[in-house]
């Protein structure tokens, strides 16, 4: 089965219905940028896989574990922070934690999951030396190998958010998401957080991409989904999308991105 | 009287201060964090009480709550306050806490969601995100305001005096009684050096704090 499984997703904020029935599916390895103007339900997408939002209608899965049935995905705090484990996301601002240093922004949360654990106290020492090598190896990934001591306040966006993509990568998610990454960074920042998303589609990491970038969406993805007033109006290979755009309203939305 | 012994008199009178400020704070700060969480309750009636409770509190003079809880016991069910301190310090408990906890909700409210949300999808529970990811920033926000108002409690405490409490206040008016007036205007360097030593005190926790920015 699919590794991301999306069916007829429905979601309204009062009376506003955003998404209209939305589905797709995502195969392990492949890279999905998920395209449209504002307001067309992009992030709300995310936002329903990542569980900061309930659904009101559909189907989801991760790594054939349900997330949303109807009655799965209104159950238990503890039940839905563990199927959380499977997913990642990053956020457009960050959200860093700023009272942290880097290395612990990315290593808290497994640090606080190993805790939990029955053989924690015996092998507490080990355990977080392997976190932390872990974290610095990721840090290093992202090239901010010299920051780690440093604190959120002390970086550049881009820098920012490629500790919240080194902050995401540490729990090993089955699919991460990357809502809008590059949309609060100034434009010669985008460049260094593009590239870190193509290293990690080199090493076949299943994402999902909500983005504006229409020239990296067509470098780096496998699948490209044009969403529209809700519903996904277009889908298919870049170049499907891109170079050769069925409906209308692709047409116009790229024509209006790529000058 | 000597300038030692007026000392010596009025330092047993703002021991009285000290008091009722330590005590009262013990027990304030936790309550007002209670009464916070009330006043953000998703449960209205609880949000709406504990907001009335707040309006009563902060919308009546500290003095006239004294009096309030030091005859009203006595005057409606027969029970008089026995001790002057007790009901001192639990008027200044109950209107403090109204107080801090409106700091709290400040502080608490101004975190950002996205705070709770990266808390969330990192897989961490509502209590870890609480104590590990928001409180701390919490603490950073309201030490401003909070040393402001731990401040104003210290001179608050002499209010005590209007139900007898035999604070410094009162011990200098005993003095000025006697035809010695120094010793109430005296009375001033004892606040204004407590005072010193907590805004030092602020100072050096805030210090502790500035090593990141919100």
């Amino acid at each position: 089965m699919s590794v991301l499984v999306v069916k007829d997703l429905k979601k309204s904020f009062g009376k506003t219905e955003v998404l209209k029935g939305v589905s797709f599916t995502l195969e392990e390895g492949e890279v999905l940028s998920i395209i449209g103007s504002s307001g067309s339900g992009k992030t709300t997408i995310l936002r329903c896989i990542n569980q900061l939002e309930t659904p009101d209608k559909g189907f989801i899965s991760v790594a054939d574990k349900v997330f949303f049935n109807g009655v799965i995905g209104k159950d238990s705090a503890e039940e839905k922070r563990r199927r959380q484990l499977l997913v990642g996301l990053v956020f457009q601002d960050f959200h860093l934690f700023p009272q942290y240093n880097v290395l612990k922004n990315v290593t808290l949360a497994a640090e606080l999951l190993a805790a939990e654990e029955k053989d924690y106290k015996e092998n507490k020492k080990q355990i977080h030396e392997e976190i932390e090598a872990k974290a610095k190896e990721l840090l290093a990934k992202v090239g901010l190998s010299e920051k780690l001591a440093n604190y959120p306040c002390e970086l550049s966006g881009g820098q920012k958010q490629r500790v919240s993509i080194a902050r995401a990568l540490m729990l090993e998610p089955k699919v991460l998401f990357f809502d809008e990454p590059t949309s609060a960074l100034d434009p010669e920042l985008t460049g260094e957080i593009l590239k870190v998303i193509k290293s990690l589609a080199e090493e076949k990491i299943t994402m999902v991409i909500v983005t504006h970038e229409m020239s990296f969406a067509k470098a780096v993805s496998t699948k490209v989904i044009f969403m529209d007033n809700g519903v996904i109006a277009e889908e298919g290979t870049p170049e499907e999308v891109f170079d050769n755009p069925k409906s209308e309203r692709t047409k116009a939305f790229i024509s209006k991105f790529s000058d | 009287m000597s300038f030692a012994e007026v000392s010596l008199e009025l330092l047993e009178g703002f021991y009285q201060n000290c008091y009722l400020f330590g005590a009262t704070l013990l027990f304030a700060l936790p309550l007002g964090l209670v009464i916070s969480m009330g006043s953000m309750s998703k449960l209205k009636i609880l949000k709406v009480i504990t907001k009335a409770f707040v309006w009563v509190i902060r919308g009546t003079p500290l003095m006239l709550q004294l009096f309030v809880v030091f005859y009203v016991p006595g005057l409606l069910f027969g029970t008089p306050m026995k001790s002057r301190m007790t009901a001192a310090l639990l008027a200044f408990v109950i209107n403090y806490a109204a107080y801090f906890s409106e700091i709290y909700r400040g502080g608490i409210e101004s975190i950002p969601k996205g705070q709770y949300e990266a808390g969330q999808v990192l897989g961490m529970t509502k209590t870890q995100i609480f104590f590990k990811v928001v409180l701390m920033q919490v603490v950073k926000r309201i030490l401003p305001p909070m040393s402001n108002e731990i401040i104003t409690l210290v001179k608050d405490t002499s209010l005590a005096r209007v139900i007898a409490v035999s604070e410094i206040l009162m011990q200098a008016t005993d003095f000025s009684s006697k035809g010695i007036i120094w010793p109430l205007f005296y009375t001033a360097v004892f606040f204004l050096v407590f005072c010193g030593v907590l805004t030092l005190l602020f100072n050096f926790i805030e210090k502790k704090f500035d090593y990141y920015k919100n």
